[in-house]
């Protein structure tokens, strides 16, 4: 891993101010992207994966904020930047992939003008250009035939191929940073495999970085260099994908683990492990610890006192059971 | 395509047949036209010859088909009370009323489509708030009160503009227009307004509507994401979507429009078709009223026709020719 990192995000904060009181949806979180690396962002429904992900590409949805805490795009901070600048970002420098590949496309426009649109938006190229270049990027994300489709419509593409589009979109400007936001949950279980391996096979050739948002273990496990596990809009763990894997630390990613159903298990019928109750609600997000209520090994400190993450062995976690060094 | 449009034509040629129906019983069932002509102490050898100038002895059906004839001729008879051809009154009323309507038409749209983005847009600036409260009253304003209004202020009090006619016209062929003359533009003016209004604040709040419903959704945020300027998102993809249902309605407005100048050119004392309907009425001057039922009855098919092709244009996933989704 290079010593400068692409993107670092530094104790961010997102807020939804709301009649009620604010709402602190992600809390302190910090983390660093190096180029041409994969992080994986696994939590829950709610854990903030998502809107720690449109922050960084500035399209939080208002009354939605950044109340605090900077993200740096090499090296130059981008949360706050005026609108303007901000845009020329998205796209040219970091592109992004959302989960509807059904929706994400504007249905009256064809596939190849909605290409060349982005393309001459950011690069300074003429229109035959932009659509050669369209070409070639249908052609590399596996588009058969794509001299016959740059000119059809959405609506003529099946779900898998429409995802294909959508990522030739969010490389079309040759980003460094893409940010995919459950970029396979949409889709039929057969085509994510497909996308999963066409996405990291293109990060890997152009040299991208991915933030891989997703609470999909079995993609970050293929696809992630790195993983952060997020939970009630905190960081639980981070670390490298094998390690967090096999010995994962925080009880919360313990129990995320526990309940993936493996294949061949060692006992025929032993019970998957489930983790109980559920994730707190925005408003009530207990003190010290957030994970607190539901965890098996909670001692005085954890109702308390918030864990800091610590650097235990090569990740880092939020765990007051770590204090003293690693067990 | 050529299918779709055949199959429209006959559904509407059934359409005027079926008003042809409607219109032709008026003759019977609207009081007795000859005892109206001759009045209460003519002569039964008179009522007798005039029933039969008028073909009013022969039986139901061959009348219809004389009158569905004649009717697509446009041949609809003399009038009872002017002693002179249908077709000619209609002609000489016609452009008075098209060129209302059209001058009406264009100012509801084209200022509708404006505040209606405008609004949604800008969606907590003053001005959106004010021309929200306005379109309001342009709603639930009756149409006669808002002419007298206009009359009052702008003819009485002012005095700038004329409260009634056309002005001066002047012929082109049998066509005669207000366009070309300064008094005739003049008169158009505040008629145009009172006609307008109710369509303009409709077509205001639907645009506005659907505005916004389609900035909310995934392919605009991912038009966003794609770093697309806001000109491009907002004009280019989000006002495109909004097209089709504005469509809809502002095609159908423009029949209302023609139809219901009746009450605007009463209160201005404008010589279209409107006004000659009104007279009619007074009279029971049925063939007057057939032919101007059958007339607004070709408008609206016309227009419904004009609206179904112009969705073909805007939205591709209507075209029928269309290839089957592959994978």
């Amino acid at each position: 891993m290079s010593a400068a990192p692409l993107l670092e995000v530094k104790d961010l904060r997102v807020e939804f101010p709301t009649r009620r009181g604010t709402l602190v949806a992600v809390d302190g979180i910090s983390f660093s992207i190096a180029p041409g690396e994969v992080l994986g962002v696994v939590g829950e429904s709610g854990a903030g994966k998502s809107l720690t992900g449109m922050a960084i590409i500035g399209l939080l949805e208002p009354p939605g904020r950044i109340a605090a805490g900077e993200i740096r795009l090499e090296g130059e901070r981008i949360d706050h930047l005026p609108a303007d600048r901000m845009r020329r970002i998205r796209g040219r420098r970091i592109g992004a992939i959302f989960q509807d590949p059904l929706t994400s496309l504007n249905p009256l426009y064809t596939v190849g003008e909605q290409l060349v649109e982005t393309i001459l938006t950011h690069l300074e190229v003429g229109h035959d250009e932009a659509r050669r270049r369209a070409l070639r990027l249908l052609a590399e994300v596996g588009i058969p035939a794509p001299e016959a489709r740059i000119d059809q419509y959405p609506h003529q593409f099946s779900g898998g191929m429409r995802q294909r589009v959508v990522i030739a979109l969010a490389l079309c400007a040759e980003p460094r940073l893409i940010v995919a936001d459950e970029p396979t949950t949409a889709l039929d279980v057969s085509i994510q495999a497909q996308i999963i391996t066409l996405l990291k096979h293109l990060a890997r050739e152009h040299g991208t970085a991915v933030m891989l948002i997703t609470h999909d273990m079995g993609v970050i496990a293929e696809t992630a260099d790195r993983v952060a596990v997020m939970y009630a809009g905190r960081l639980a763990e981070l670390g490298p994908v094998r390690e967090v894997l096999q010995r994962p630390r925080h009880p919360y990613t313990v129990g995320l683990m526990g309940s993936i159903p493996k294949l061949g298990a060692v006992k025929r019928h032993a019970r998957l492990v489930q983790i109980d109750g559920a994730m707190p609600r925005l408003n009530a997000i207990p003190a010290g610890c957030a994970f607190n209520p539901r965890c098996p090994q909670r001692f005085a400190r954890c109702t308390a006192e918030r864990p800091e993450p610590l650097q235990v062995g090569d990740t880092r976690t939020a765990c007051w059971l770590y204090a003293d060094g690693p067990r | 395509m050529l299918a779709f449009i055949l199959r429209r034509l006959a559904q509407a040629v059934l359409v005027m047949l079926a008003v042809g129906l409607i219109a032709f019983s008026l003759f019977r069932f609207v009081g007795d036209p000859v005892l109206f002509m001759l009045g209460q102490d003519s002569t039964p050898d008179d009522r007798e010859r005039i029933t039969r100038l008028l073909g009013l002895d022969q039986p139901f059906y061959v009348q219809y088909a004389k009158f569905v004839g004649r009717a697509v001729q446009g041949e609809f008879g003399l009038s009872l009370r002017q002693v002179q051809p249908v077709s000619k009154l209609f002609v000489e009323r016609l452009p008075a009323t098209l060129e209302l309507s059209f001058v009406a038409a264009t100012l509801a749209l084209v200022a509708g489509l404006t505040m209606g983005v405008y609004t949604a847009l800008r969606r907590n600036s003053w001005l959106t708030q004010f021309l929200l409260a306005v379109s309001l009253l342009g709603v639930s304003l009756p149409t006669f009160l808002i002419g007298i209004l206009l009359i009052l202020v702008f003819a009485v009090l002012l005095g700038w503009l004329p409260s009634f006619g056309r002005g001066e016209t002047v012929a082109i062929g049998w066509w005669s227009t207000g366009f070309l003359t300064w008094s005739g533009i003049k008169a158009l003016i505040l008629p145009s307004i009172t006609l307008g209004l109710f369509q303009m604040t409709l077509i205001q709040r639907l645009v506005r509507a659907e505005m916004l419903e389609v900035l909310r959704t995934d392919y605009i945020k991912f038009a966003r994401a794609r770093g697309l300027t806001d000109r491009a998102v907002h004009f280019g993809h989000a006002l495109k979507n909004t097209m089709v249902p504005v469509i809809t309605i502002t095609g159908l407005q423009l029949g209302a429009i023609i139809a219901f100048a009746i009450i605007t050119e009463t209160v201005f004392q404008w010589p279209g078709m409107g006004l000659l309907f009104i007279q009619a009425v007074d009279f029971a001057d049925v063939p007057v009223m057939a032919a101007y039922l059958c007339l607004i009855a070709l408008f609206f098919v016309v227009i419904n026709l004009v609206v179904d092709l112009l969705y073909y244009a805007v939205d591709p996933r209507l075209r029928i020719d269309r290839a089957i989704a592959t994978h």
